[in-house]
Formats: C-alpha cells, sequence, structure tokens
C-alpha cells in the first residue's frame, strides 16, 4: 500500500469506530432514559421488583448509562468510553448474577432473559472497545497531523466523461481551462509550448503563483506535468484518459502530488484540504464532467457559486437569491 | 414572490422570496399556474429526509408558462410563452444515466453530489424541493421556479387539457406507470398494489391499461380504497383482514404475480406491536425505514414474481425479508421515476382517454392556503386523496 492508501484504510478503520461508538451511545441513553423514567417497569422485567435494593440500584445504572451516552455521543475518543461501557457491563452482570442466586420461578426466568441481553451488548462493548482501541494504535490521526507538519500529499481521483478521449484530451491540454473546474486554481497561462504559469486563491495561501513544465505528454491519452524553479508548494500532476468499455466516453484518471511544506504556507495549504484532501479533488472532476457534458458548472438556490463553493455544507437555504446576494456573490 | 417554504419538523409556512433568476445559461423561469402537494413532501415535513433547512422552497409538481429562458436554451427545444409541465428529477440530457434514460440517476444534476455520494454510494439527481442532498433546487409550491436543463425536460402541451389534466405528468402518474411497468405485465398477472394514495391509485390504472387480468388495492382508508373501488379495482382494508390470507384467498393460494409497494418508508402496520417497534427505532435513527409495506409485498407475493418499488425510501431498513426474497426467487425492481421517459407515452394515453389524472383530485386550494393542504392531506381529514394548489 502507498502510503496514502495507509492513511485512508485508517481513516476507514476511524470512521468505522465513530460509527458503532455513536450506535452504542444511543443505546445507552435509550437505556438510561428507560431505567430513569420507568424504573419499576425496569424491575419488572427484569425479574427484581421483589427487591428494595434494586429500587435505588436501577436508577443509579440509569444514571450511569446516562453518561455512557454523553461520552460516546460527544467525544471523539470512542476507545476510552467504550471501555467504560465494558466496565459498567461487569458491573450489572455482577449484580445479576447476586440477583439470580436468590431467584427462584418466574422472576428467575426473567432475570435469565435479561442476564442473557446483557451478555449480548457486553459481547458487543467488548467488540468496539478493542477495535477503537487497534484503530488509534494504527494512528489515523497522527498521519492527518503528520500532513499538516508538511511533507508529500498524493491524491488521485477518476471520472468517466461521456466525450471521446481526444476531446477531453484536448480540453485538458488547453491548459487556461483548469481553473474552470479546479476550485483552487485562479489562473493558468501558457507561456510556451510546454511551459506555463499557475496562480492559486487565496484559501490556497496567499497569492501562490508557480511556473510548470509538461515532462511528458501523449496526444489523447496522457498529460503529466511538475512545477518548476522555486514553487511554494512544489507539485507534479499526471493525467491519462482511457477508453471507456462504452466505445463512447473516457476515463480520465488523476494523480496529483503536492510537496506541503512547512510554515504559514504548509498550513494554509493543509488547511484548504482539511480532512478529507481527496474531496476536493472528487469535486474538481465531478465539475470537469459537468463542463464537458453540460457546458458550465451546475447551480442551485442552495449551492448557486459554482466551483467557488469550495464547501457544499452549510450552503444558504433553497429559495432564489435576491438581487443583493447575486451581486455580492459574483463579485466574491 | 409568494412560495411555501419547510419551516422545521411539522411545519411549512407561505412566505415572501425573492423572485427566481436565471444562474445557468440552459435555464428557464416558469409562472406556475398549477403545483401540487405529494405525499413524498410528507417525508420531507416528518423530518425523514436529512439536509432539510429553514426558509427551503418546496414541492416538485408543478406546471405553467415559460416567461424567459436562458441563453444556451435552443429555440425550437423552448420559448417564452411555452405552456410546460416540468419533472421532477433535473436531469442534463448527456450524461452515461441520462443516455441510458435513467434521468433520476443524472450524474450531472446535483451540485451537492459528493453528499449524495456518501449516503447512497453514488451521487443521484437534482430534485426540485426536495432537500440539499438532491440538489438544494427551490421548488416548485411557489409563483415561480427556475428550471435547470430546460431544454431537457420540461415537456410542452400544446393541446387544450387542463392544468389539472396533465400537471400528474411532473411526477405521481409516470412514477405509478413505472411501478407497473417494472412489473412486466402479462395478461395473467394479478397485481397487488400497497397504498391507495394518488401514485397507487396511478400504478393500478397503469397496471389495468399494460394488461393486468386483476389489481388489488391494500389500504387502510375506507374512502381511499372506495376510490379504487369505484376505478374497478379488488381492495383489502390491512386494518380489517389479514392481507396475506386475502390475498391467497383471491388468487387460489398463489399469491399476487407481480407486487408494488406505493407506501415507501413511513408505513403504518396493521399490528400495533410491530409499528411501535420500527416507529421507536425510527425515531432513535437506528433504522430510518418503518418497512412493513414492503416487507409484506415480498412475502406475500408467488415464487418467481416481481415486487416493485415506488415508495421512497431514504437510508437503512431492518428485517428485510432476504430468506423469502432469496429462497422464492422473486425479483425486487425500484428506483427513483425517471419521469422524461414517460411523459409524451403518458400525455398520448391521457388525450386518448385511457388514463383520467383527475380522478385523484380531491381539494384545490389557493397556494396561501399550503400550510392547510399539508395538514389536511397528512392527517387524511376530509377525505383528502390530492391537494392541488393554485399560486
Amino acid at each position: 500500500m502507498t502510503r496514502l492508501a495507509v492513511r485512508e484504510a485508517a481513516n476507514a478503520r476511524q470512521e468505522e469506530v465513530q460509527r458503532r461508538g455513536r450506535g452504542l451511545g444511543w443505546m445507552s441513553l435509550g437505556l438510561g432514559v428507560a431505567q430513569l423514567a420507568a424504573p419499576d417497569t425496569v424491575r419488572r422485567i427484569s425479574g427484581v421488583d421483589d427487591s428494595p435494593t434494586s429500587r435505588a440500584v436501577v436508577p443509579l445504572v440509569g444514571a450511569r448509562e446516562l453518561v455512557h451516552a454523553a461520552g460516546l455521543l460527544t467525544s471523539r475518543r470512542k476507545s476510552a468510553w467504550a471501555w467504560t461501557r465494558v466496565v459498567g457491563d461487569a458491573m450489572d452482570l455482577t449484580s445479576l448474577g447476586m440477583a439470580l442466586a436468590h431467584r427462584g420461578g418466574r422472576r428467575r426466568r426473567r432475570l435469565l432473559n435479561v442476564t442473557g441481553a446483557v451478555l449480548g451488548i457486553t459481547v458487543l462493548d467488548l467488540l468496539t472497545a478493542v477495535q477503537a482501541t487497534r484503530a488509534k494504535e494504527m494512528g489515523s490521526a497522527q498521519a492527518v497531523r503528520g500532513a499538516r507538519r508538511g511533507g508529500p500529499m498524493e491524491l488521485t481521483a477518476t471520472t468517466t466523461v461521456r466525450k471521446p478521449p481526444s476531446e477531453v484530451y484536448a480540453f485538458w491540454r488547453d491548459l487556461g481551462n483548469l481553473p474552470t473546474f479546479m476550485a483552487h486554481l485562479q489562473e493558468v497561462r501558457a507561456t510556451g509550448d510546454r511551459t506555463s504559469h499557475w496562480s492559486a486563491s487565496a484559501p490556497f495561501g496567499k497569492n501562490v503563483e508557480w511556473d510548470a513544465e509538461i515532462i511528458d505528454e501523449a496526444a489523447g491519452e496522457k498529460i503529466a506535468w511538475r512545477s518548476t524553479g522555486n514553487a511554494d508548494v512544489p507539485n507534479a500532476g499526471t493525467v491519462r484518459f482511457v477508453p471507456a468499455p462504452d466505445g463512447v466516453s473516457t476515463e480520465v484518471h488523476v494523480v496529483l502530488t503536492y510537496d506541503i511544506p512547512g510554515g504559514a504556507v504548509g498550513k494554509a495549504v493543509a488547511k484548504y484540504f482539511g480532512e478529507e484532501p481527496h474531496q476536493q479533488l472528487d469535486d474538481d472532476l465531478r465539475r470537469l464532467k459537468q463542463v464537458l457534458e453540460t457546458g458550465e458548472v451546475v447551480r442551485s438556490d442552495g449551492a448557486p457559486w459554482g466551483k467557488r463553493a469550495r464547501k457544499e455544507f452549510p450552503q444558504r437555504p433553497a429559495q432564489p437569491l435576491s438581487d443583493s446576494e447575486l451581486a455580492k456573490g459574483a463579485a466574491a | 414572490m409568494r412560495a411555501n417554504t419547510w419551516a422545521g419538523r411539522n411545519k411549512v409556512k407561505v412566505r415572501d422570496v425573492p423572485d427566481p433568476k436565471i444562474l445557468n445559461k440552459r435555464d428557464a423561469i416558469v409562472r406556475i399556474t398549477t403545483t401540487a402537494i405529494c405525499g413524498s413532501d410528507l417525508h420531507l415535513i416528518d423530518g425523514y429526509v436529512p439536509t432539510m433547512q429553514d426558509g427551503d422552497v418546496i414541492g416538485h409538481e408543478f406546471m405553467g408558462e415559460v416567461i424567459e429562458v436562458g441563453s444556451g436554451v435552443p429555440a425550437d427545444k423552448l420559448r417564452v410563452g411555452d405552456r410546460v409541465v416540468v419533472p421532477f428529477p433535473v436531469a442534463c440530457g448527456a450524461c452515461g444515466a441520462c443516455a441510458a434514460e435513467l434521468y433520476s440517476c443524472c450524474e450531472n444534476s446535483n451540485p451537492n453530489a459528493g453528499i449524495a455520494e456518501k449516503m447512497f454510494g453514488h451521487p443521484v439527481a437534482g430534485i426540485f424541493g426536495y432537500s440539499h442532498l438532491t440538489g438544494g433546487f427551490a421548488g416548485g409550491q411557489a409563483q415561480y421556479a427556475r428550471v435547470p436543463f430546460a431544454d431537457v425536460g420540461p415537456l410542452k402541451i400544446e393541446s387544450d387539457l387542463t392544468d389539472e389534466q396533465v400537471l400528474f405528468l411532473s411526477d405521481i402518474l409516470p412514477t405509478g406507470y413505472m411501478g407497473a411497468e417494472m412489473c412486466d405485465i402479462q395478461s395473467t398477472d394479478v397485481v397487488a398494489v400497497w397504498g391507495a394514495g394518488p401514485v397507487g391509485q396511478f400504478a393500478m390504472d397503469s397496471a389495468r391499461v399494460l394488461g393486468a387480468a386483476k389489481v388489488i388495492a391494500i389500504d387502510k382508508e375506507p374512502y381511499r380504497l372506495q376510490m379504487a373501488e369505484r376505478a374497478g379495482y379488488t381492495t383489502i382494508n390491512f386494518e380489517e383482514v389479514d392481507v396475506r390470507s386475502r390475498l391467497l384467498d383471491l388468487t387460489g393460494g398463489r399469491g399476487p404475480d407481480k407486487c408494488i409497494d406505493a407506501v415507501g418508508q413511513e408505513a403504518t402496520h396493521g399490528s400495533a406491536h410491530v409499528h411501535a417497534y420500527d416507529r421507536v427505532k425510527q425515531a432513535v435513527r437506528l433504522e430510518t425505514e418503518r418497512p412493513h409495506a414492503l416487507r409484506q409485498a415480498i412475502l406475500s407475493c408467488r415464487s418467481g414474481g416481481i415486487v416493485s418499488v415506488i415508495g421512497v425510501y431514504g437510508g437503512l431498513l431492518d428485517k428485510f425479508p432476504s430468506g423469502a426474497w432469496m429462497n422464492r426467487a422473486l425479483t425486487l425492481r425500484t428506483g427513483q421515476c425517471h419521469v422524461q421517459r414517460y411523459m409524451k407515452p403518458l400525455l398520448q394515453r391521457i388525450e386518448r382517454g385511457e388514463i383520467d389524472p383527475t380522478r385523484v383530485i380531491t381539494h384545490t386550494l389557493p397556494l396561501d392556503e399550503a400550510e392547510r393542504g399539508f395538514d389536511i392531506f397528512k392527517n387524511k381529514q376530509d377525505h383528502c386523496e390530492k391537494v392541488v394548489l393554485k399560486p
């Protein structure tokens, strides 16, 4: 796996952990509310309605569940909070075991049912806790932080455009077209047959400009380029145009590499790419497809600013823009 | 202009908003003459469709007169003054999905495709007035609407049919029709339709015109079942009888050959326990659907039959009867309607008198009374089947 692929796998695992953790959080909330709001029902279902101790214990357990819920639902540190649930399960199982020793008949059957359910939940909690701890060890958070400190970042993305490779290639090879769909680019100007001057917009770092040269190309198939001279953010890219199996479309495969420096520029670039750097390139290619297939970047009332709507959310309400909003947006 | 907007869960509000403007070259602006409230709008106000925002103009069934076209709309496609019905999915007509006539899966018309992709695996088309997940397009329960790709979607009405006769070409008639078409109906088929709301009624009409031997309507509202009965269909009230056994009775024990789910994610269940179970899970977001109609359709369908789903689902469901589905060789077909594909042929069927879409209209209200319209439609008051709004 490439470094990027490792990071992506770690991210995927982290997301799974976050999702499971939230699921457990909601369950805790449900159990907690039930135990606090209807303790007598819970005691009856559990077969401990004969014990005065349980009158005090059940709401206490409910309160504890709310603590689990709050932690699991609000904190990103799911591993620690999942382990608190495992500890809670152990306490519950101990109490249930003690209660079981003194019950018979209908109540014992109910207690056994509840104990079975708690055992099932315990297994789930254990699995999540172990998984969360492992995901933490894989260190996806550290990996993202690493990118912020600087170092190479490789992005890949692909899309299929319903136009022949020659046409898609020609559009891309006219480098002045790149800013129509690549959000961070302000202008690309050809300065020679294979050389060009690029400038990126403010969010990408203040007035970042650089020169680039095409280092390899095959008409209708491939273009590779890299920055030259003292670029603030040295970068390189390759785009391949591959005929799709349908015989009319083109698969566009893009690889971009940024050598992110430390310092202010590096920070701005890292901030621009955010937690999901590949999302930016995916969106760029979505716009490339829109421009080639429909003529321009598609706008809606909720997302009216075309490629300048770098982030899809938050967006404005889906209702027509006023004249002043329209004027302001057009100038921005 | 006046427009009906989403104002939070269970709240719509008619307010003044700016008039729409051309944002893309292929846009048109339509002055709306007739619009409607759709059953799927209820999913929005019940809060089961994520990414709604206060102030979103809702509504996706509308028609009217073109008052402005962008510079990219060829005059032979659409001109100012044309009378048009607008299909609810926004579709570009040029991508792979549109080339395959899968308009509701258009790859270009959703500016928020990245979000839709996260939820659904792949993006879906933009839809008017139907959350930011489907693009954040202002809807058609308004005096005016901006219509993107105006050279692709809108259907010109050149005959003297009334608005009421053609309005439903925007959504519910093609949706019902697609539900029946996906059933590959044979002349020997018994077709059962879950849900006798407007879409269900049109699925029944479509099954009839496609040649089904018998059409069965399943619902719990007596007035909706009566509407189906008046149109010539057999009815089952699921609050009064066990649906599966009644279906077996009606089909000599075989079960219906084809089943259509025209209910979707907010079904009511005959058994209060099961309903409560799914309702609670839905409320705490452990599942987003209450899929009783779908479960029952799968369990009832004859072996080797087709279950066609046109009721809206938005997220995740559980207790999906995969055993019945797999072991009994059922085919499951579904999709948001590819309206653009069906508008012309269905207009012809209306012109020939084969389908009368006006039969479902029970209420016509001014746009300013949209709130009341939602209320009676949602609570099934006053025998409400379909509310048409006049801006």
